[in-house]
């Protein structure tokens, strides 16, 4: 009977196919199928880490938040101006420390509750009143960017908190209270960290209870799978074995409604990968398209489109790991020595610029009269020599296997810079290392990088988010003390008049270019694709792509 | 033979706290730690110290140590530190596309090429000889990934006759039970997801499946040739047994010891091309999973996938073992 063994075991594994078959249940709705007309598939380059954008810094939990909720002022669409959101309108008091939101009515959170001035304060109590774990800096990184602290500080470390009270004098009037003037209110409220959430939702789940042991942090059931907001998508599946998240028309927005009945974002984290599921029909569209794909793409039809520049790549340079670069006569050679135009019109992107100031011309600030360093090899070699630095060399940073919205191909640019350097008679030793984490580790602290790239893409439209980033105290990364220069920013930081505040940060920016801690070096626009059939969708600088307005022409 | 399982299960348990030791040791040598990669830009001194305060970064390595052992015991493998959800909750998720990308790239690797070593054997100097010998070299010395990219540029990119990424359409809105995706289809009797699950399946599968396949060829093919050149072939046949039953039973059989070893072992090293794959084809499984963990300095995510992986290869091997008294008499266990 040997001989039927094979047979056995065929016989074996059609038994077992169906006595799996059927034995559970299809949860599957069948209005999901649908035409593929009403649905956008999306490629981004990494899963979401969290569903709460109150606990969010990583641009996909955002870009999924940007979806389901809404936050009390929105950038206008394609720009980073200030607009009315879930707020009509907002006005500070004399002293510019309290500001009055006016609301709109008739908006309704995704679980059927009322968005009203009670519910804005129950979210800005929560995030101030944070307790335990949910002072930890990578839980809410956004609200200690923005307002420091909390109402109990429970480290050291932490600064005082900016907010201070939140109070409903009517159902559609609320009053925010600082502790002080602050350049960041309004706009920095258009950050999704700051979205409104349904307060019975956060209650029901449980949000705030950040739980585990602080080596081992757990978000709780509102964090990973019921956001509750009040946008034109609502919440439907996070599939990590499928690596899509899945949002559905929000029936009972209080705006225009969605055009599309699904939306889902599927994670592809390889750039080619994303490219060929795009062009074999696998995803309408997708993020972070590489510089040399764009014109490309555009050729093949697809619908290429380039968001404005709202960063910043710099050429860092720590003054305390080489005393020689202390000398603003050897920072300043390093600046005439670059042919940063060169860099620009080779490497980037088409659009981008040589950068003049460390933010871009499109934000309030920005000083066109400042000291230039033009490309200049014979003043950088006669600076050198003057400094008493003719054979310098450097130590030169840069990251490898890492693409950055302000910095595609980093060797590339790497190559270019130093061979500037080069020409002017400064040695540099390359120092190439894996962006994430040990070129941020080496960059970020300690003495030994003398030049590093790094950037920034802006967070919302105001100076203090870009300079004060880099500038406004004492960092390992650029090694310098100068207290003027930060009470200078104090200054401005804390100046309630917006004109006399942008007067300051236009003064700022000159005295940053006359000190030269680094050399801005360009800003570079970032492109997003959409399939040819697919229309509606504005690019935006803050990345706040607003998918409800897209749709596939017919 | 229960004993033998009982006594390599036993193994198991030094083995896994030496690999523990060492991964542990070896992961917080590695300069930077998860702090950076959690911050990114906007890391600073302070917010860096408060993370590595909070995780216990700052505690001496062993008393940390202490800490991972007493937890693993109770089989608490931590939470991730870049998603915050449990080691064992990304596994589940994960794992189950691996094993269904291994276990598609595993059967066509022994259903091609167990028949086609056996036939380059018996047609020794012939046509196909040369072509399999030929051909099985070829899929030694293409890498997993370039191999994967072009698959994909001409099946996926240029003819669409296959998917591009993925394990399933996501349009489909299926079920999800044991995250299997082909079971999930047929235990649900959601037939279009099962079918869309395996056609996700075919070319990572085939990208994956080269090198074992070329190398179960080649190892096949020399088995088959010394096995026939055996005194107890000839006996058989000599003994008038029909072509077929000598074939079958003396000479497939007594050659699929060596075979059967080196897919125990290919099965293991299936991981290292399943991190490509898995790239190429965005395709969810722990192999892309356990590479961006690195970079995140997501320990215990690390340490806890690595850990998992031992075990399952110890299995795997295990089986292997097991299956050798199958194949042979001679070699059953006591």
């Amino acid at each position: 009977m040997r001989a039927t063994r094979p047979k056995a075991a065929i016989a074996a594994v059609a038994v077992a196919a169906l006595a799996v078959a059927g034995c559970a249940e299809s949860d599957r709705d069948d209005s999901s199928g649908g035409s593929k007309k009403d649905t956008l598939v999306f490629g981004v380059a990494g899963d979401p880490k969290v569903l709460d954008p109150s606990f969010a810094s990583d641009g996909e939990s955002l870009r999924v938040a940007r979806q389901v909720f809404e936050t009390l002022v929105r950038p206008e669409e394609g720009g980073t101006k200030v607009t009315p959101g879930l707020a009509e309108s907002w006005t500070p008091d004399a002293a510019g420390t309290t500001w009055t939101f006016k609301l709109r009515s008739g908006v309704k959170f995704h679980d059927g509750t009322d968005f009203n001035a009670e519910a804005v304060c129950v979210n800005f109590n929560r995030w101030y009143n944070a307790k335990g774990l949910m002072q930890s800096p990578d839980v809410t990184a956004y609200w200690q960017d923005i307002m420091g602290g909390f109402a109990k500080n429970e480290s050291p470390e932490l600064p005082d908190s900016l907010f201070k009270s939140c109070t409903a004098k009517d159902a559609t009037t609320v009053d925010l209270t600082f502790t002080r003037v602050s350049s960041k209110i309004p706009a920095a409220l258009m950050l999704p960290s700051f979205s409104i959430h349904s307060p019975k939702a956060l209650e029901q789940y449980d949000a705030s209870n950040v739980g585990g042991t602080a080596e081992d942090i757990k978000y709780p059931e509102y964090a990973t799978a019921h956001p509750t907001g009040t946008g034109p998508f609502k919440f439907k599946a996070w599939d990590v074995a499928n690596k899509t998240l899945t949002l559905e028309r929000n029936e009972d927005y209080a705006g225009t409604k969605a055009k599309l009945k699904t939306l889902i974002f599927k994670t592809i984290s390889d750039e080619n990968a994303r490219k060929q599921a795009l062009r074999s029909g696998d995803i309408n569209g997708y993020d972070l398209v590489g510089p040399a794909d764009v014109e490309p793409l555009k050729n093949e039809g697809f619908n290429v489109l380039t968001r404005p520049a709202f960063n910043i790549l710099y050429l860092a340079i720590n003054q305390k790991g080489n005393p020689k670069l202390a000398d603003i006569k050897v920072r300043q050679a390093i600046a005439h020595a670059l042919n940063r135009q060169a860099l620009v019109d080779s490497k980037l992107p088409p659009g981008a610029k040589v950068a003049v100031n460390f933010m871009p011309d499109t934000v309030e600030g920005w000083n066109g009269d400042v000291t230039k360093y033009e490309y200049d090899v014979e003043k950088a070699k006669k600076l050198l020599a003057e400094a008493g630095a003719s054979n310098l060399t450097l130590k030169f940073h840069y990251p490898t296997e890492v693409t950055r919205p302000y910095m595609p191909s980093p060797k590339d640019l790497f190559e270019l810079l130093s061979a500037d350097l080069k020409a002017v008679g400064i040695n540099v030793q390359p120092i190439p290392l894996k962006w994430s984490p040990d070129y941020l580790n080496a960059t970020t602290s300690g003495t030994k990088h003398d030049l590093h790239f790094l950037g920034w893409t802006g967070d919302y439209g105001d100076a203090y988010n870009f300079i004060g980033t880099f500038f406004d105290r004492q960092k390992d990364e650029w090694g310098y003390n100068n207290p003027q220069l930060f009470a200078q920013f104090k200054d401005a930081d804390t100046t309630a008049d917006a004109a006399a505040r942008t007067e300051k940060y236009k003064a700022l920016n000159k005295a940053i270019m006359d000190f030269l801690p680094g050399v801005p070096v360009s800003h570079s626009p970032p492109a997003i694709v959409f399939g040819k059939d697919v229309t509606g969708i504005k690019a935006s600088p803050l990345t706040d792509e607003r998918y409800a307005s897209a749709e596939f022409k017919s | 033979m229960f004993r033998f399982i009982v006594r390599r299960l036993l193994q198991l348990i030094p083995t896994l706290f030496g690999l523990s030791l060492l991964l542990f040791i070896w992961l917080r040598r590695l300069p930077g730690g998860p702090e950076t990669a959690i911050l990114g830009e906007r890391a600073t001194p302070e917010m860096r110290a408060a993370i590595r305060r909070n995780m216990g970064l700052d505690e001496p390595i062993l008393v940390q140590y202490g800490r991972f052992v007493r937890r693993l015991i109770r089989l608490d493998l931590g939470t991730s530190t870049s998603t915050k959800r449990t080691v064992v909750t990304e596994f589940v998720e994960r794992f189950p596309g691996t094993v269904e990308l291994s276990v598609a790239a595993m059967l066509l690797a022994i259903g091609v090429g167990i028949p086609l070593g056996y036939l380059a054997a018996r047609r020794r100097g012939r046509f196909l000889d040369h072509a399999s010998v030929g051909g099985s070299l070829i899929g030694i010395c293409i890498p997993v990934f370039f191999l994967a990219y072009v698959l994909k540029a001409i099946f996926a990119e240029n003819l669409g006759w296959f998917p591009a990424s993925g394990r399933q359409d996501p349009t489909i809105g299926a079920t999800r039970v044991t995250n299997f995706f082909v079971l999930d289809g047929l235990m649900t009797r959601e037939w279009d997801a099962a079918a869309d699950a395996l056609w996700h399946l075919v070319l990572p599968a085939v990208a994956l499946a080269s090198i074992p396949l070329a190398i179960i060829v080649r190892i096949t093919r020399a088995s088959v040739l010394e096995v026939l050149n055996e005194d107890f072939v000839r006996t058989a046949e000599a003994k008038g047994l029909t072509e077929s039953t000598v074939r079958r039973r003396h000479v497939l059989r007594n050659s699929m010891l060596p075979v059967v070893t080196s897919i125990g072992l290919l099965t293991g090293g299936l991981l290292s091309g399943a991190v490509l794959t898995e790239t190429v084809f965005a395709f969810s499984g722990i192999g892309a999973f356990i590479y961006e963990a690195i970079s995140q300095r997501d320990y215990p995510v690390l340490m806890g996938f690595i850990l998992i992986i031992a075990v399952v290869y110890v299995l795997v091997n295990l089986l292997v073992d097991l299956s050798y008294s199958l194949i042979d008499p001679r070699v059953r266990v006591r």
